[in-house]
């Protein structure tokens, strides 16, 4: 009785049956539908009393822009938040299962998680799948140790630094850090260093761009600052486009009764 | 096995044998729109020249002055779109010094048709979208593929962002599928033609991440060619 039940029961995490078919596809010239890219400038930095996420909110499909005002940075716990890059629903997943894991982590050792504990389990997630899951995190928070921040690549691996950053805008945004990031900045001089290498990832990255979002993380209080900036302006438009009433020809009209007839069936609760 | 029984290897796929590819071409982005009236014509192009992710330039016009009275905008490959431009260029020059007249707007455009088959099977990776005044003084515009296949229209988009912006000139030039009667439709007017051509690219610079930063905006007319330019989101 139990093996039978066993037997049915799914097995869990990602099923590859259908890989060799959709190579097999791809050869003969199919063309698979595109998945949302978050072709991003994310970053995270120490400064005195903690940490700063950084994180701009354009998602793209190709060259069209998919969403204008996403957000890229994560939950993971009260003092571990995690920024995002690669295909969005990788990113969200993968920090939305680790959060419930961290948090059921807590439950169980009824201490604060440290930092180096979320790093963990994301890069270990991440190199079972083989690279397979594309999600490129800067990882950031505060614990009983000290602020941290981590670098984790797609692949798995992971380095911890002082400062980082991710996405098609880490080049621009990691010029800025590189020029200007000293240890022991200030909350307002840390603040100001994130927007401008997130800024720099928005207007010189074209898979970056909208808006500027922050998280500030300190010792023992969080800040979501949401849309911190508005970087781009909408530009305003010279003419109306509303329609004239009756714009829209109507072809044929039919109005039809509906009869909604509905039967309960009770079905007893089985009881052995 | 072929008919004649020897063992033959297929022509691909041949362990050993590596195949370079030769990648000549490359997508700079940028998109164009022109609007043509009774007796004027309305040309704009955005200014970003881009590659990949990243932007080469903010402020590079890809609108082409080929004679007071013809505009070309060109989008694509930007080496092929110097190299085609000039091209046109020189021949108009030779036509003028043979003929002793300036070339008309239908005589380029019959022109650029030609120059661009001739590159039948190494095309110019280019966009075009000529713009200018007929011999009466009637606002036209030509529209290309890569190969000259050209279309003589009243109002085009191409480029990057060329398959958002159509179908809204359709609707607004165009007044495609609407139940309206035609007295009671917004007359094109030049200052009309100039908002909606400002108004396609604001909106594609919020959804096409290769057109952006500024319109650059042409109007021609009888009196000469009048510039406008109009900031777009940087990002």
């Amino acid at each position: 009785m139990y093996m039978d039940s066993a037997r049915d029961v799914p097995s869990g995490g990602f099923n590859f049956d259908n890989c060799r078919r959709n190579a097999a596809l791809l050869q003969g010239g199919f063309k698979p539908p595109t998945t949302t890219k978050t072709g991003t400038t994310i970053v995270g930095i120490i400064y005195k009393d903690g940490v700063i996420l950084g994180a701009d909110t354009r998602a793209t499909e190709g060259p069209i822009v998919s969403d204008k005002n996403c957000a890229k940075i994560h939950y993971l716990a009260d003092n571990i938040y995690c920024c995002g890059a690669g295909t969005a629903a990788d990113t969200e997943t993968t920090t939305d299962l680790i959060s419930s894991q961290l948090e059921l982590h807590r439950l169980n050792t009824e201490r604060q998680v440290p930092v180096v504990c979320a790093n963990n389990m994301l890069k270990q997630m991440l190199f079972r799948y083989q690279g397979h899951i594309s999600a490129a995190l800067v990882l950031g928070g505060v614990d009983k140790y000290g602020p941290h921040i981590y670098c984790i690549h797609p692949h798995g691996s992971a380095d911890k630094l002082p400062y980082a950053t991710m996405g098609s805008g880490s080049l621009a945004a990691m010029a800025v850090f590189e020029s200007r990031w000293k240890p022991d900045l200030s909350e307002e001089e840390g603040k100001v260093l994130v927007r401008d290498a997130i800024a720099s990832g928005i207007f010189n990255d074209l898979g970056s761009g909208s808006n500027v979002d922050l998280c500030v993380i300190r010792k023992d209080s969080t800040e979501y600052l949401r849309n911190y900036e508005l970087a781009n302006k909408k530009g305003e438009r010279q003419l109306n486009y509303s329609f004239k009433k009756g714009s829209t020809p109507i072809l044929h009209t039919t109005i039809k009764d509906l009869q909604i007839t509905e039967r309960v069936h009770v079905v007893p609760m089985e009881i052995s | 096995m072929n008919s004649l029984g020897i063992e033959q290897f297929p022509d691909y796929k041949v362990p050993g044998v590596q195949h370079v590819d030769f990648h000549p071409y490359e997508s700079n982005g940028g998109s164009v729109v022109a609007i043509a009236g009774d007796d004027f014509v309305v040309i704009a192009a955005d200014t970003r020249l881009s590659s990949g992710y990243t932007i080469h330039s903010r402020d590079q016009s890809k609108l082409f002055q080929m004679s007071s009275r013809t505009v070309l905008g060109s989008t694509g490959c930007w080496c092929d779109t110097l190299s085609l431009t000039g091209l046109v260029k020189l021949r108009m020059q030779m036509y003028e010094h043979t003929h002793l007249k300036t070339m008309t707007t239908d005589a380029v455009a019959q022109m650029l048709s030609i120059i661009m088959y001739n590159r039948r099977f190494f095309p110019y990776y280019v966009s075009n979208i000529l713009a200018g005044l007929d011999k009466d003084g009637k606002g036209v515009v030509y529209s290309y593929d890569p190969i000259g296949h050209c279309e003589r229209a009243t109002y085009r988009a191409g480029g990057t962002a060329g398959s958002l912006l159509q179908p809204v000139l359709d609707n607004q030039i165009g007044y495609k599928n609407q139940n309206v009667p035609a007295d009671q439709l917004p007359k094109l007017t030049k200052e009309r033609a100039v908002a909606v051509a400002s108004d396609t690219f604001i909106s594609a610079a919020e959804r096409d991440i290769y057109t952006g930063d500024s319109v650059l905006i042409n109007i021609i007319t009888k009196d000469g060619i009048e510039e406008k330019t109009l900031q777009l989101r940087k990002d």
